[in-house]
């Protein structure tokens, strides 16, 4: 089978405080640590063992810049057959809908009977493989947490309310959506990366991907980054470690958590 | 200004909650709009959640077929297709179907995609301004939409209250002979239930819960060691359980338990609003977090800026002195 699994590199909000700059502008992207998102390292876990079950091949893709390389890298030393990134100034503010295009049109250069996303990224939209499938009239599940092959098509599950799972059939080629939790993605040393440093990772911008720089124009667009008023927030409890926790318990007591 | 379209989910005959949201979500994209809502599914359940939603809907189309038994997206999307405008503003509840629907949607109406949205400003200019939130709730962000080709917007469940006094008395027209074709590629099989574990956390007044702050999988005795001293149950966060420290059943959120304790302590949880919609009744809560950005402060009643490694052990050594 071949699988292509769309990646992103965000800035890890479990390993970083996310901020806004002075402006509002953006968030403070000075000494952030980066990664490849949550969901698409779990994408990437299931497209391996996938392969290595059925055979076939896999291959990450993103649209990035140079520092997008590293990402593709680090999924690549996980057992990723091949690195697509997809780079060109003119790729830049695109919407989700910009990007499921450039995706669309690397889909198109290659044959891929299976094409898997996160379930979201940092931007938390959900949105760029539903409209990838919808580009290329796939058919498209989100939220899967359970995948079967089976003969030209794939049994998925999907997670839904209360813990739920919705099972479906679905036919191939396809796009599916990949949530956390669907398997445990292998651990990935530095000695891992050192194999892969010195692939080569193709490039493609605008012009190879058929692209007019114009269509990518983005008509969603994010205006700037503001801390909401916090309304009425905690009660923040103040004070040395010992007042803090007299205080907790006279509230706990107060509030039918102490008996 | 263009017609409003409302998608409305529903379960065993009842709309969800969300139905009576839109309608002021699409209040505060036109204040005179007469809304539309849209009914899928088959049998009576839908004919009596389409008799429901048309108090408060100007007029309700509805689509009675069996192959809208299940909300299959795909179906609902091909249907959804066929029978709105091209131009149409269309809500849909940003839960896990509409994550399913909405995104290709959007592509198949040639319209723009607003996911999560938070809040509506209105108009500005062409442009439709909404607020949406990133990196799970620790900022937020403006987001303008341009709209001449219409809008897919998925609201964010909980985020407007609804107006109760408003009336609509709609009418239901059934408009299932317009459905069109409806075959898909993906055909909806079966629901599996989720397990039962050991535990059940929807039966404890106390509940302390462990979220990614907790770090390691040995630390988790920290939290049961506490939960033992309050006479409370350990619960947790999505994270922990994708990392097999805890049972999907101890998970509270939207794709977890519902929960209605009478105090929740959330240790160390950041508080999306995937989690904190499993959280009902107005619990007390009592929030520890190292992170003074976590959203959960803000729902909070109680917040404490601490490392829940030090605190929580100094706190059960406090308790069970008592």
């Amino acid at each position: 089978m071949e699988i292509l699994v769309c990646v992103k590199r965000v800035p890890d909000s479990a390993e970083n405080e996310i901020e806004v700059n002075g402006e509002g502008s953006d968030i403070e992207r000075d000494d952030l640590v980066y990664s490849v998102n949550e969901w698409d390292n779990y994408a990437v876990e299931e497209a391996i063992q996938i392969r290595d079950n059925v055979g076939g091949s896999v291959t990450v893709v993103t649209v990035g810049d140079d520092e997008s390389e590293e990402v593709l890298r680090r999924e690549m030393a996980m057992g990723v057959d091949k690195g697509l990134l997809l780079a060109d100034d003119a790729f830049e503010g695109a919407d989700g809908k910009g990007i499921a295009g450039l995706l669309k049109a690397a889909v198109e250069k290659g044959k891929y009977d299976l094409i898997l996303s996160g379930a979201q990224a940092d931007d938390g939209a959900a949105q760029v493989g539903g409209m990838l499938a919808a580009m290329l009239d796939y058919p498209y599940a989100s939220l899967v947490n359970k995948i079967e092959v089976g003969d030209g098509k794939l049994t998925v599950g999907r997670e839904i309310e209360g813990g739920d799972q919705e099972m479906n059939e679905i036919a191939m080629p396809c796009v599916l959506s990949i949530q956390t939790g669907i398997n445990e993605p292998r651990y990935v040393g530095i000695r891992g990366i050192r194999k892969v440093a010195s692939l080569e990772i193709p490039r493609l911008g605008a012009a190879d991907l058929g692209v007019e720089a114009a269509a990518i124009g983005a008509k969603v667009k994010r205006l700037d980054y503001f801390v909401p008023e916090m309304g009425d927030g905690a009660d923040m409890l103040e004070g040395s470690t010992e007042e803090i926790i007299a205080k907790l318990i006279e509230l706990l007591k107060a509030n039918g958590g102490l008996k | 200004m263009t017609d409003i379209y409302a998608y409305i989910t529903h379960k065993g005959g009842v709309a969800d909650d969300s139905a009576m949201e839109m309608v002021a979500a699409a209040g505060t994209i036109d204040a005179g709009a007469a809304v539309t809502a849209i009914v899928t599914g088959s049998g009576a359940d839908s004919d009596k959640v389409a008799d429901e939603v048309a108090a408060s809907y100007a007029k309700v189309l509805k689509f009675n077929l069996d192959a809208l038994a299940y909300p299959n997206a795909e179906v609902v999307r091909k249907l959804l297709v066929n029978a709105l405008p091209a131009d149409a503003i269309v809500l849909v509840p940003h839960d896990t179907f509409g994550m399913d629907l909405s995104p290709g949607l959007s592509i198949k109406l040639d319209s723009s995609f607003v996911a999560d949205v938070v809040a509506i400003e209105g108009m500005d200019g062409g442009a439709l301004k909404v607020i949406r939130q990133e990196y799970s709730g620790m900022v937020s962000t403006h987001v303008t939409a341009d709209i001449a080709n219409g809008v897919v917007i998925n609201i964010r469940p909980g985020a407007f209250s609804p107006d109760e006094s408003k009336s609509a008395g709609g009418v239901v027209e059934d408009r299932s002979a317009d459905a069109g074709d409806l075959t898909t590629r993906r055909t909806f099989l079966k629901i599996v239930e989720a397990e039962v574990g050991d535990v059940d956390i929807t039966k404890s007044d106390v509940l302390v819960s462990v979220g990614r702050g907790i770090e390691d999988e040995d630390n988790i005795e920290i939290a049961d060691e506490l939960a033992e001293a309050m006479g409370a149950v350990v619960s947790c966060s999505r994270p922990i359980v994708d990392a097999k420290w805890l049972e999907k059943s101890r998970q509270v959120g939207t794709s977890g338990q519902t929960v209605k304790p009478k105090v929740y302590m959330a240790c160390g949880i950041s508080g999306s609003f995937q989690h904190m919609g499993g959280l009902k009744g107005a619990p007390f809560i009592v929030a520890i977090n190292k992170n003074i950005k976590a959203p959960i402060f803000q729902v909070a009643d109680v917040g404490i800026e601490a490392d829940i490694l030090d605190f929580l052990p100094e706190l059960t050594e406090a308790i069970n002195e008592l």
